[in-house]
């Protein structure tokens, strides 16, 4: 037999037709799904009278839309278009019999959080959502990736998907990361180097020492912005981590079945000869912590760095580098940890984990946030933000003076109330920085949750390990 | 879906990298439950100023591309998110095929589910074709699906790229989902034998 990569095996074990030019119908196990990309698919259904094929293998959730207050307890949501987005959600799901979580409900979260948390994302499988970052379940060794709404109804309607395969891209950490040097660095850093078109066409392979060192958090905030890097999907092998994490939880296979599954899982690893079409090696020793200047996320710099001037990249990112610093009021030459910020934003599915909030917690502790600056946690689940309650993490963040909000989407892309006001300057721990993202004319730098929590407390971009 | 086979007409230059479907279309115009309406928020934030007055040096907006069918653009195009209400914009506004050097995957495919033709080409291509298209109304382009040729206003003549499946639903408009259905008793046979090799999916 010949050679193959993690993603080779996952790909041929679910291709449940291929036609003579490629073109392949690939089995999906897990469709998630949320409020904001599906309406308009689960219509097509009924207006071509079709049914949802696999409804036990379909798990819906509001979360992009959804107030983050505490008092949407009260269960009314003002803005009327995210009301009515929720309720089609809510209605959709009762008609269907999918499986789905309501706003009420604790389990409530980023679907690409609670996926996991719940154990309906397994080593191996096939994921899709109508979300790029759907990527984020890589990091158990699935092949997940966002689909648009087509696609949604396509594989509401076939649990199927029309694909072609992909490249096979090599990412690999080598050595250890020195103290202050998170995931989220190792992410952004891999965009810096391979810019955000550097994989497209491909699905990556995160591997390396410096990647099995990671906590499945970390590794899921490392598969989550592979999209940002142009690859639909990222994976990591799955290992020891992997099933320790999924072991007992809600939807992971119990007794004979987990044995079996396991048996297979210890299969899913790239072959030692396997081909890769691209390979990019970075040693975790030369990754800093970094944060974004511009408006593209491969517009990354370590902290240490100044902000660079236009005219130093080449092609069309001259005119580019031009644009965003414009938008984002910098001077090319001005020391990154000296640009003042306004609001900071610790959450997303990129960020919104126990252990991100832990490491945040871990700089704010017994320390206050800088005056005047608007500072808001946003727990990525229900759950999450009931362990972290259950740690004394929300004390900390209330006594540094941050908002403690309820799950969701919130600011990371800014649908619901949670948005940056035009010329704001936010330090955030999403995954991505274009312009308007988190409300028009809102300037984002994106960074870890330790870096966010530094800048937090001293007013400006910040070395975190000048706080440690 | 939209048949294209062949189109002629007037290209908008928008001579910018990695556009982003944030500025294709902002988030707060995708909490729609429906697919049509989106053509006038297209470029929302690049084409209104804050009191929703058109900004008029933003391409969209000059008199020789408001009725622009074909879209030029930089590297990287529709990079971000997932929302097929990107291309929903694009073709509500009554542009059908867009060419840039490259595209971000999700959003090349979204294009195709929506009878939108995406054409990445060589970059000295695209300039020539930038430079044609920023001739205004006079120039007119002509893409022959059919024949996989972009032929300038100068008569110069391109051939590019498409999937052959791709070129074929939307040559003759097919839906992907009926498609589909007609395998699926290949559909089947897989469910049945993934349900005894890996029982716990």
């Amino acid at each position: 037999m010949s050679p193959k990569t993690l993603y080779d095996k996952i790909w041929d074990a679910h291709v449940a037709h291929e036609a003579d030019d490629g073109t392949c119908l690939l089995y999906i196990d897990r469709h998630l799904v949320h409020e904001v990309t599906s309406p308009q698919a689960f219509e097509g259904l009924r207006m071509a009278g079709r049914k949802v094929r696999a409804p036990e293998k379909t798990i819906a959730v509001p979360d992009h839309n959804v107030p983050t207050t505490i008092d949407r307890a009260s269960g009314v949501i003002e803005n009327e278009e995210s009301r009515i987005q929720v309720e089609a959600l809510d209605r959709n799901a009762r008609e269907t019999g999918i499986h789905y979580y309501p706003v009420s409900d604790v389990r409530q979260g980023i679907v690409h959080i609670i996926g996991p948390e719940q154990g309906w994302t397994l080593p191996g499988m096939t994921i899709v959502c109508g979300d790029s970052h759907t990527a984020t379940h890589g990091a158990f060794g699935a092949l997940a990736h966002g689909i648009g709404t087509s696609e949604v109804e396509h594989v509401l309607a076939t649990q199927t998907l029309i694909q072609r395969k992909g490249k096979n891209m090599k990412v690999e950490i080598t050595g250890k990361l020195a103290p202050g040097v998170t995931a989220k660095d190792i992410t952004l850093s891999v965009i810096g180097k391979t810019g955000t078109a550097g994989g497209t066409g491909y699905v990556i392979e995160y591997c390396g020492s410096a990647i099995r060192d990671l906590s499945m958090e970390g590794r899921m905030t490392v598969c989550n912005m592979a999209i940002e890097g142009g690859a639909r999907a990222g994976l990591i092998a799955p290992d020891e981590k992997t099933l320790e994490y999924v072991m007992g939880r809600p939807h992971a296979p119990k007794g004979a079945q987990w044995e079996a599954a396991m048996a297979w899982w210890k299969t899913l690893y790239s072959d030692d000869d396997a081909h890769w079409d691209k390979v990019v090696t970075i040693a975790g020793e030369d990754i800093a912590p970094v944060v974004t200047w511009g408006t593209s996320p491969e517009d990354v710099l370590p902290i240490t760095a100044s902000v660079p001037a236009a005219d130093s990249f080449v092609g069309g990112k001259v005119d580019a580098a031009r644009r965003s610093l414009e938008y984002m009021g910098l001077t090319a030459g001005t020391p990154l940890n000296q640009i003042k910020i306004d609001t900071v934003f610790i959450g997303s599915c990129t960020n919104g984990r126990i252990e991100d909030l832990r490491a945040a917690a871990a700089i704010l502790k017994g320390k206050k946030i800088k005056d005047g600056m608007r500072a808001m946690v946003v727990p990525g689940s229900g759950l999450v933000r009931a362990q972290a309650e259950e740690e004394g993490l929300a004390d900390i963040f209330i006594e540094a003076g941050f908002e403690w909000r309820m799950a969701g989407c919130s600011m990371c892309l800014a649908m619901n109330p949670d948005q940056l006001s035009p010329g704001e300057r936010c330090a955030a721990t999403s995954n991505r920085n274009f312009e308007g993202r988190q409300g028009r004319g809102g300037r984002t730098h994106l960074m870890s949750p330790a870096m966010a929590a530094a800048a937090a407390v001293t007013g400006h971009l910040t070395d975190v390990r000048d706080l440690m | 879906m939209e048949k294209f086979d062949k189109l002629s007409g007037i290209a908008a230059p928008l001579d910018l990298i990695n556009v982003d479907t944030d500025m294709i279309i902002p988030k707060q115009f995708l909490k729609t439950i429906k697919r049509s309406g989106l053509g006038v928020n297209l470029f929302d934030e690049m084409r209104y100023d804050d009191d929703r007055n058109e900004i008029p040096t933003f391409v969209l907006n000059k008199p020789q591309y408001r009725d622009a069918q074909i879209l030029v653009a930089g590297d990287n195009f529709g990079c971000g998110s997932s929302r097929e209400h990107a291309p929903w914009a694009i073709k509500d506004f009554g542009i059908s095929c867009v060419l840039a050097p490259s595209f971000a995957d999700i959003f090349y495919n979204n294009c195709f589910k929506n009878g939108i033709l995406p054409i990445a080409l060589p970059q000295e291509q695209i300039d020539v074709l930038m430079k044609d298209a920023e001739k205004g109304a006079n120039a007119r382009i002509e893409i022959d699906l059919g024949a996989q040729t972009i032929t300038t206003s100068d008569g110069e003549v391109f051939t590019f790229d498409v999937d052959a499946f791709k070129k074929h639903c939307l040559m003759n408009g097919l839906d992907d989902i009926g498609l589909t259905m007609e395998k699926a008793a290949a559909i089947d046979t897989f469910e049945s034998a993934a349900a005894q090799s890996r029982p716990w999916v």
